[in-house]
């Protein structure tokens, strides 16, 4: 029971306007970007420093109160939707760049410091950090952490995992612990930062952050394929990577996806043929010339109708913020738009995109797929209404039996967004008893009163 | 639209927000707090809550959208298309009908405002022609001088000072009802002078009906106009903004014109809107759709009907410009590219970038009145950016942003002249005669 004394008590630690309890104030918090989900916190609490949340996680845990650690709240699988009595520990505020090291090529951050900021404050000293989620300009880099958000680059540059060195996490009891160090080689214990990458606000509250950068790529070539066929965008994909090329992004968008995103941003994407290539080749200049003709020239021999290159930096740049967009674009043509994040090895592709059309088709759903061909990871989204429980029905129906194909072909139900709770009914299955226990009972250890994000993950 | 409620609005509108957060960077008063109330997304959960029956109409939820801007920055930024401008006015209307913000001194002057002068053009125009003998008669001086301006209550005197110097003539002194270019006329234009834009800066209107002469539009502009109701809409009074709205389509039928121009991007942005205001009105709703249709910027009806480049600078040297959008110009009408475009026709004018050219000034119709903290906070990050390009001349399309922005560079005591593009294109035009 969420009472007057606990919010005086959080108002003791972070002062007073730090500490949100009033209706008007807290509604906004009873959601992330998750569709049809919804939990109003009981307050939300904004600490400043790492000793902040400290004692915050202290006081709550004494208190019994649930904590669901926030960022930017741009989270796609409700891990940020806070569970009935929680507070929200949201660290918006704790938005300062630490330190920006280039001679050791990383650099420390707090928490709520935007996936965007972190690359311009990278490029201002030449260097670059890749990773690129479709909310990058508002998805904070703690955020990233905790999901180990991908992007449209993880073909070529991987992930938000690749680029963390080290990690300062208040644990559950209070304590103050640092994992990792700016050393590009270090085996020192146990690799326990990795256990906190994508651990989803479940085992600690990440407070301090220290990514590795790399040099930033010197030329870019951005070019679109149009197809009229799904499965020739599939294999222009396969053939390219088989080509020995590895371009930085191949995304995937068909028809319905590149008409609203086209809809939305006016940048010239084709809305009249069945699927779209967006793909880019980035590095030395030579390099990148030489792999976009490869790249060209492999999809037409792959049937692609036509290929345009991007004419110049902002015709490119213009082209990856429209497709960061696709998923939001796609909720112009329906109240509800549920984003999936289904991941299958490169080579079943093209089956699962078939699979996907063929069960919407079945169920009588509007599917938009769009996604990472480069790396296997789809986002089919159902456009639908959450106030039609006939139509939710089929909704859920549909999800199912593609998680159970995703399953069958070696794939994982969640390639980038996490599991919180939009996933967990299918988690159990993807990892087998064995793995899923051991993995419940590292939770039970390290929080035992089971107040870190309760009911995320698993229950 | 008028009439409607939150709860009673097409709820589809309210859905539209799937809660991405793609507006939060957008948003001017986010930025400042980091708080999602102060957020689009946030402030359409509340009025989600409202329509939900969740939460009451109460003096919070006013204060809320009373510190929203309103600059439409999010709508730009919105890939899901959620129709803010829709939501907002419907709050806001809410709001009102509801009496949600207390105070009679409130009452008062939003009654003598929104309800008599804004509704009566002649008497606004009194109004102001009063306030100008005020200011030039020695009275003003008078009155700051001696601490009169002291009696005033604290939320006046605080922007006592901010009162626009007034004009000596109005639009109707300046340009005649109607005025045929040299030559044959090729297009005919409605040219609307609103009502800050008539009172305070008539000379940007007489340089409107200049430019659209220069490039063979014949301009009609009534002596007497009403105001076009965007002061009403944005501040919650959609009753009134619709019978405004219906004179604005007596007096200018829009079956008459190829265009119907505006110069100020607050008024263009609600200018085109009233084919929703009127849509449950069987008498002019085919009437309103159509003059959405003939509305124009004045910026990009040049631009649309091919404008002349002068052959002549506007300027006696070579001159740095930087171009400050008007939040209801960029995002309420979509008008960007065709102001830089004017201006780059211009001899002897170098464009320079404005950065953050996008990011509300805090001008935002009456904001400074009633938000003066956050006005002055944004005030201060667009004169630093102005300040900041080495430019010494801003130019920018709307009379509210213009007075903000010469107000800020005056406190920052920084000589950059502040000028409408279409006053630049008139002054180029008019040297090419002085200079041939």
């Amino acid at each position: 029971m969420f009472t007057r004394a606990i919010a005086d008590g959080f108002t003791s630690i972070v002062g007073a306007g730090s500490v949100l309890t009033k209706l008007e104030d807290i509604i906004p918090y009873s959601f992330d970007g998750t569709a049809a989900l919804r939990q109003m916190p009981s307050a939300v609490v904004f600490p400043h420093t790492t000793e902040d949340v400290s004692r915050c996680v202290t006081f709550a845990v004494a208190q019994g109160v649930p904590i669901v650690t926030r960022g930017s709240g741009t989270g796609l699988s409700g891990g940020s939707v806070p569970t009935d009595g929680s507070v929200v520990l949201c660290l918006a505020q704790m938005n300062r760049i630490l330190d920006i090291d280039p001679r050791n090529l990383v650099l420390r951050t707090q928490p709520g410091v935007t996936t965007l900021a972190i690359d311009e404050a990278a490029s201002r000293h030449g260097l670059f950090y890749p990773p690129d989620p479709g909310s990058m300009r508002i998805s904070s880099i703690g955020g990233n952490v905790a999901e180990n958000s991908g992007g449209l680059r993880g073909l070529k540059y991987g992930v938000t995992r690749d680029y963390v060195m080290a990690l300062e996490v208040v644990m559950p009891d209070g304590r103050v612990a640092r994992f990792g160090s700016a050393c590009v080689k270090d085996v020192a214990g146990y690799s326990m930062k990795d256990l906190f990458i994508g651990s989803e606000g479940s085992l600690g509250v990440i407070t301090e952050i220290l990514l590795k950068l790399v040099p930033r790529p010197l030329a870019r070539q951005t070019m679109l394929a149009l197809y009229e066929r799904i499965e020739d965008a599939a294999s222009t994909v396969s053939a390219i990577i088989e080509a020995r090329i590895i371009p930085c992004t191949l995304e995937f968008l068909d028809q319905m996806t590149a008409t609203c995103v086209e809809e939305f941003a006016h940048v010239g994407l084709p809305t009249d043929c069945a699927a779209v290539l967006l793909m880019e080749t980035d590095g030395h200049p030579a390099a990148v010339a030489d792999e976009a003709a490869q790249m060209a020239s492999i999809a037409r021999a792959n049937g692609a109708r036509d290929v345009r290159m991007a004419k110049n930096e902002a015709e490119a740049l213009a082209l990856a913020a429209a497709r960061r967009n696709a998923f939001s674009a796609l909720a112009r043509r329906r109240p509800t738009t549920i984003l999936e994040d289904f991941t299958v090895p490169r080579s079943e592709l093209a089956r699962m995109v078939t699979f996907i059309a063929d069960t919407a088709r079945a169920a009588n759903l509007q599917i938009g797929t769009f996604g990472h061909m480069g790396d296997g990871n789809l986002h089919p989204t159902f456009l639908t209404d959450e106030r039609d429980g006939h139509e939710m029905a089929r909704v859920h129906r549909a999800l199912d039996s593609i998680a159970r194909k995703t399953l069958e072909l070696g794939g994982t139900i969640t390639g980038e967004h996490g599991v919180g709770l939009a996933k967990k009914e299918w988690l159990r299955q993807q990892m087998g008893d064995s793995s899923f226990e051991v993995m419940k009972q590292i939770k039970r250890t390290l929080d035992p009163a089971g107040l870190l994000n309760p009911g995320k993950i698993f229950d | 639209m008028a009439g409607a409620t939150l709860r009673t609005i097409d709820y589809s509108v309210l859905q539209q927000c799937m809660h991405c957060g793609m507006c939060l960077p957008t948003c001017p008063t986010y930025d400042q707090t980091k708080q999602e109330r102060n957020s689009p997304r946030g402030r359409i959960a509340l009025m989600r809550a409202v329509a939900d029956g969740v939460l009451e109409v109460s003096q919070e939820f006013a204060e809320e959208m009373s510190y929203c801007l309103g600059c439409l920055a999010c709508q730009t930024a919105c890939p899901a298309g959620v129709n803010y401008t829709e939501l907002f006015e419907t709050a806001r209307s809410d709001i009102e009908r509801q009496d949600a913000h207390h105070g009679v001194a409130r009452k008062f002057w939003r009654g003598l405002t929104l309800g008599f002068l804004f509704m009566h053009p002649t008497a606004l125009r009194l109004a102001g022609k009063a306030l100008g003998l005020y200011q030039r008669s020695g009275l003003e001086a008078f009155v700051r001088r001696t601490g009169i301006v002291r009696l005033l209550p604290p939320a006046l005197r605080r922007v006592e000072p901010q009162t626009p110097r007034i004009a000596k003539r109005f639009s109707n002194a300046l340009i005649a009802p109607h005025e045929a270019p040299v030559g044959q006329a090729r297009h005919r234009v409605a040219l609307l002078t609103g009502c800050v834009q008539d009172l305070v800066f008539p000379s940007v209107n007489r340089d409107t009906a200049d430019v659209l002469l220069a490039n063979g539009c014949a301009v009609d502009t009534p002596a007497v106009q009403p105001c076009c109701g965007s002061l009403h809409a944005h501040n919650g009074d959609l009753t009134h903004a619709a019978v405004l709205a219906r004179r604005m389509i007596d007096l200018f039928p829009p079956d008459r014109y190829d265009a119907i121009v505006s110069n100020a991007g607050g008024c263009g942005s609600h200018l085109r809107r009233y084919g929703p205001l009127l849509q449950n009105d069987p008498t002019y709703r085919d009437r309103a759709a159509l003059w959405d249709r003939k509305v124009r910027d004045v910026q990009e009806w040049l631009i649309e009907i091919g404008c002349r480049p002068p052959r002549a600078s506007p300027f006696a040297e070579e001159t740095s410009v930087t171009y400050h959008e008007s939040c209801h110009l960029v995002h309420g009408q979509k008008v960007s590219r065709e102001p830089r475009a004017l201006l780059r026709l211009l001899p002897g004018l170098s464009l320079i970038e404005l950065p953050e050219s996008t990011w509300c000034c805090g001008s935002a119709g009456v904001y400074a009145l009633t938000q003066p903290e956050q006005a002055e906070r944004l005030l201060g990050r667009k004169t630093a950016n102005i300040v900041g390009t080495g430019a010494t001349c801003v130019a920018t399309a709307n009379p509210g942003c213009h007075l903000q922005i010469a107000r800020g560079l005056d406190a920052a005591a920084a000589p950059i002249s502040v000028v409408h593009p279409v006053s630049l294109l008139a002054r180029a035009y008019r040297r090419e005669h002085s200079t041939s």
